[in-house]
């Protein structure tokens, strides 16, 4: 399951869509909204997307964990909108019979959405104008 | 031909909006990029975007038809 949400990710359902009978384990990353980056103070960020291509390549990646990884349910939701320090900005979780899958396959699924899924970040600097983030490839963290 | 553009992040940024329809002389995507990038002063190189048309990625060759939905996108930056 992958979507991208305007209102405040619910990470108590998130979790609890990842039950099922055979899971021996549950590996779950929480992306937060942090008051820093680059050395700079921030107090909040905007996330934008462009919604129908967003959806579309998170259900690939989602599926592509499926066939990657031998893991019983994968689940991944994004927030847009303005987000405040401390806030989800991103939830990914795996479940599997055994640990070695669910890490992996939750790795993949935050790594590839960051790469791939059309999400854009926009930092707020306690001192100075908010910046769009366009970083380069390599560079991304 | 008509086009319908929508921008994201610093592109919206650049333009002042989020779309717009255009009529171009462009017959492909590099044709059409390289004329807004010329109107509203773009600043990415097309390396670094990647382009989708009627809400599906595709490449920089794609021959355009008339009323197609045409998006930029800048780096993301999810997570």
């Amino acid at each position: 399951m992958f979507a991208i949400s305007e209102v405040p990710i619910d990470v108590a359902r998130l979790r609890g869509a990842l039950e099922a009978r055979g899971v021996g384990a549950v590996v779950c990353f929480e992306g937060r909204v942090r008051d820093h980056n680059d050395g700079r103070a921030v107090h909040g960020l905007s996330y934008q997307a462009y919604a129908d291509l967003a959806q579309a390549e998170g259900v690939r990646i989602v599926a592509e964990a499926h066939h990657r990884y031998a893991v019983d349910r994968v689940v991944c939701v994004h927030r847009v909108g303005d987000l405040a320090l401390g806030e989800v900005a991103v939830w990914a979780g795996a479940s599997a019979g055994h640990r070695a899958a669910a890490f992996d396959a939750c790795r993949y699924i935050i790594d590839e959405v960051k790469a791939r899924v059309p999400v854009w970040k926009r930092e707020h600097y306690v001192e100075g104008p908010s910046e769009w983030l366009h970083p380069e490839p390599g560079l991304r963290k | 031909m008509n086009y319908r553009l929508l921008y994201f992040a610093a592109l919206s940024d650049a333009v002042g909006c989020a779309g717009e329809t255009v009529a171009s002389e462009a017959r492909d995507v590099r044709a059409l990029y390289a004329e807004l990038a010329a109107r509203h002063g773009f600043t990415f190189a097309p390396d670094r975007l990647r382009v989708a048309v009627n809400g599906a990625f595709t490449d920089w060759n794609h021959r355009l038809a008339d009323n197609d939905e045409v998006v930029f996108l800048p780096p993301v930056s999810g997570g």
